[in-house]
């Protein structure tokens, strides 16, 4: 066990896959001797040489496009997409090749890419450097989507992501960044848990509080403090956010009765939005209460000295804890 | 092999342009080695890439295109008859397909676009196979590793980065093979072009931007594409490049060649136009007298390229009666297969939907899949279906 930061643990988890297989290439703007804006892929360059961690062109079409090019040769991309809010010149890229890829040609051609994305907000930046576009892809099928919330997840989830045969979209709270954790570099990927597993990190008995990504430790925060009150609140990190780990979900909603999901994503056509539908279909009659949703607002992204109303914070999700609990809370005598 | 220097081998970026190549044109006047009248013009620079076509070769490549043709023929009746959904006439760009494709090796590896069907025909893919997606049998007709050629694109200009990564694949491999892409005059306004140019130079990667400039984009003229010629553009990034009669096919198929060889020796991308011109609408679908004068399609059915050819061979005294006995017997063959074939091929399953989204079990598909079996049952006799339960 080793303790190290969030962008470490991904660092070295790159470094591992760059060493256990040769196909693997890094793509991005700035990664090579910069490391990254974040550092993220600091000294990958230097030890692995230009063409195998590649600085590329600004141009986020031309990254994705390329990196199909490079997966029909056999090659494994790791693509880093420099903020969450540039991704959109790469949509067509994503969505109409990487996705559909294998699709189209009967599996003849696998696409072996994973995209990483620093996203989510919390740290003052400017426009388009906080958002959380997840919902677009987990709408899209071909992909996988994963989101990671802790430094040992990060350096198991970014090897296992590569090593799928499938395009994957690795999202990693930026906010996160220079949490610390304890990391077991030597965990044998194949005793890890899988890639499409959901993980309950807190157990409880009274409700389901399902986050991912940056506010798992929000959620976990919120379980310590509503213990203090007596609640009892079973915390499940998604960590797959396409496909849904429901087995997982089920499970603790069966046991629970309630559910109440929390992310900085818009409420809309979101991840809450599926998960609250599919368990209402899976286990109506196990639910006490209605689904509860607390996400960030429908709104763009807000300026930064207003981003702690929209991003959920642990009062946020106490009152929908409330909600779903029947307790008073904010909403309470409003319909519906 | 690769190396980490800029500007030599490797993707590493950075370092100016290969300058190995003596000659790196870039645009200028059109080349043409034969004439509308069938007379084989010299040219100085391009001549020497052709020294090595034999007679029979030249006899092989108006098969070829008059084959092509027959298939495009005979797609559009299958599509007018109802056995395709649709199709995309390809009549009048036989030499520029062709000319090309044939300048290309085995283990290069082409990115097409879905009007380039001479080009996979040239490649080996089976005309049952190309039509395969516009009948709906299928999203894409064939497996790209098979004949080194992808399925056809249809996301325009999206082809060409994929070129340009699989090139730099080839560049980290050491090889020196070549990827092409495929694409035409309406693309190049697409920004996925343009960055695969800029990707192209900066890695200096053995990548072909094949661009045939067929003056239609369904109904819109080139010249609201681009202000300049095509191939003038390249120069801007740094990309030689050649503008050729795309409806001469030595032209085409020397300009290919030097091109080629420019990127199999580590020279890096080149740009070709191949001028040429869309005979036939943009699809079945399409009405092109709405949008374009009858005049236009006159004069350029004056310089047909398989007119243009035969006029070649006729004045070489290649014309032979054998000759054009053979080749109308192909083009019979081919047409009569590629219509007994469609019509005869096998529908997909209903269960198929659900096939190769994925390469890897699916929790979410493979419940649904689930759902829709037991939905698709359920309109199965009982008795039949108890029968079946018995028989397992």
């Amino acid at each position: 066990m080793t303790q190290m930061t969030f962008a470490r643990a991904i660092n070295s988890g790159l470094r591992k896959s760059l060493e256990n297989d040769p196909k693997v290439i890094l793509m991005g703007e700035d990664i090579g001797a910069l490391g990254g804006v974040f550092r993220v892929t600091d000294g990958l360059q230097k030890d692995f040489g230009k063409h195998r961690v590649v600085d590329t062109p600004l141009a986020e079409s031309g990254i994705m496009g390329t990196a199909v090019g490079l997966a029909y040769r056999g090659y494994r991309p790791v693509v880093e997409i420099q903020f969450d809010g540039f991704i959109y010149p790469a949509f067509d890229q994503i969505v109409s090749q990487v996705a559909k890829m294998h699709y189209r040609t009967q599996g003849a051609v696998k696409m072996p890419i994973t995209i990483r994305v620093p996203f989510g907000g919390g740290i003052g930046s400017p426009e388009h450097h906080s958002e959380s576009p997840e919902a677009y892809f987990t709408h899209t099928s071909g992909l996988r989507v994963i989101s990671v919330s802790n430094p040992q997840d990060a350096y198991t989830m970014i090897q296992q992501a590569i090593a799928s045969d499938d395009p994957v979209l690795y999202f990693e709270p930026k906010r996160r960044y220079h949490d610390k954790g304890e990391v077991d570099e030597a965990l044998d990927l194949g005793a890890a848990l899988s890639l499409e597993k959901a993980r309950v990190v807190a157990e409880g008995t009274d409700v389901t509080l399902v986050a991912y990504g940056p506010l798992v430790k929000t959620a976990k925060d919120a379980a310590l403090a509503a213990a203090d009150e007596g609640v009892s609140i079973e915390v499940i990190d998604l960590r797959s956010l396409a496909p849904l780990d429901f087995a997982t979900l089920e499970a603790s909603v069966r046991k629970t009765g309630r559910l109440v999901i929390t992310h900085e994503a818009s409420q809309t056509g979101g991840i809450g939005a599926e998960v609250a539908a599919s368990i209402t279909e899976r286990c109506f009659y196990h639910l006490e209460a209605a689904p509860v949703r607390v996400t960030g607002f429908d709104v763009p992204y807000p300026y930064s000295k207003l981003e702690m109303h929209h991003l959920p914070g642990l009062d946020r999700i106490l009152d929908g804890v409330d909600r779903a609990l029947g307790r008073p809370n904010s909403l309470s005598g409003l319909e519906g | 092999m690769f190396t980490d220097d800029a500007g030599k081998s490797g993707i590493a970026a950075g370092g100016p342009g290969n300058s190995a190549e003596s000659n790196r044109r870039t645009g200028g006047d059109l080349v043409q080695l034969v004439t509308p009248g069938g007379e084989r013009v010299s040219h100085p620079e391009f001549d020497p890439w052709l020294q090595d076509v034999t007679d029979e070769q030249l006899g092989a490549l108006y098969e070829d295109m008059v084959v092509i043709r027959r298939i495009d023929t005979e797609a559009t009746a299958l599509q007018r008859q109802g056995e395709l959904a649709l199709w995309p006439p390809l009549l009048g760009q036989e030499a520029a397909q062709i000319g090309s494709a044939r300048a290309l090796r085995d283990d290069d590896f082409v990115f097409p676009s879905y009007r380039d069907n001479g080009v996979a025909y040239c490649r080996g893919v089976n005309p049952e196979d190309i039509v395969k997606a516009w009948r709906g049998n299928a999203l894409a007709g064939w497996d790209p590793y098979t004949v080194n050629v992808a399925t056809q694109q249809i996301i325009i200009g999206a082809q060409t980065l994929h070129a340009t990564g699989y090139a730099m694949g080839i560049q980290n491999d050491g090889a020196d093979s070549v990827a092409v892409a495929y694409f035409g005059d309406g693309a190049t306004s697409e920004g996925d072009v343009n960055e695969a140019l800029v990707f192209a130079a900066s890695f200096q990667s053995p990548v072909v931007f094949f661009c045939q400039n067929n003056h239609w984009a369904i109904s819109e003229p080139v010249r609201l594409q681009s202000h300049i010629q095509i191939a003038d553009r390249a120069a801007g990034f740094g990309i030689p490049s050649m503008r050729v009669d795309g409806n001469d096919v030595l032209a085409v198929m020397a300009a290919t060649r030097i091109a080629i060889d420019r990127a199999r020796r580590g020279g890096g991308p080149t740009f070709i136009e191949a001028v040429t011109y869309r005979m036939g609408p943009h699809t079945t679908a399409d009405d092109p007298t709405r949008y374009r004068d009858a005049n236009e399609l006159e004069d350029w059915a004056a310089k047909d390229p398989i007119a243009r050819l035969k006029s070649l061979l006729e004045r070489k005294g290649l014309l032979t009666e054998d000759l054009e006995t053979a080749v109308a017997a192909k083009a019979d063959a081919v047409a009569k297969a590629l219509r007994a074939g469609t019509i005869n091929m096998p529908e997909p399953a209903p269960m198929d939907i659900f096939k190769h989204v994925y390469s890897t079990p699916h929790s979410t598909l493979e419940r649904q899949q689930d759902h829709y079996s037991r939905y698709l049952a359920s309109f199965r006799d009982p008795a039949e279906a108890a029968s079946e339960e018995g028989a397992r």
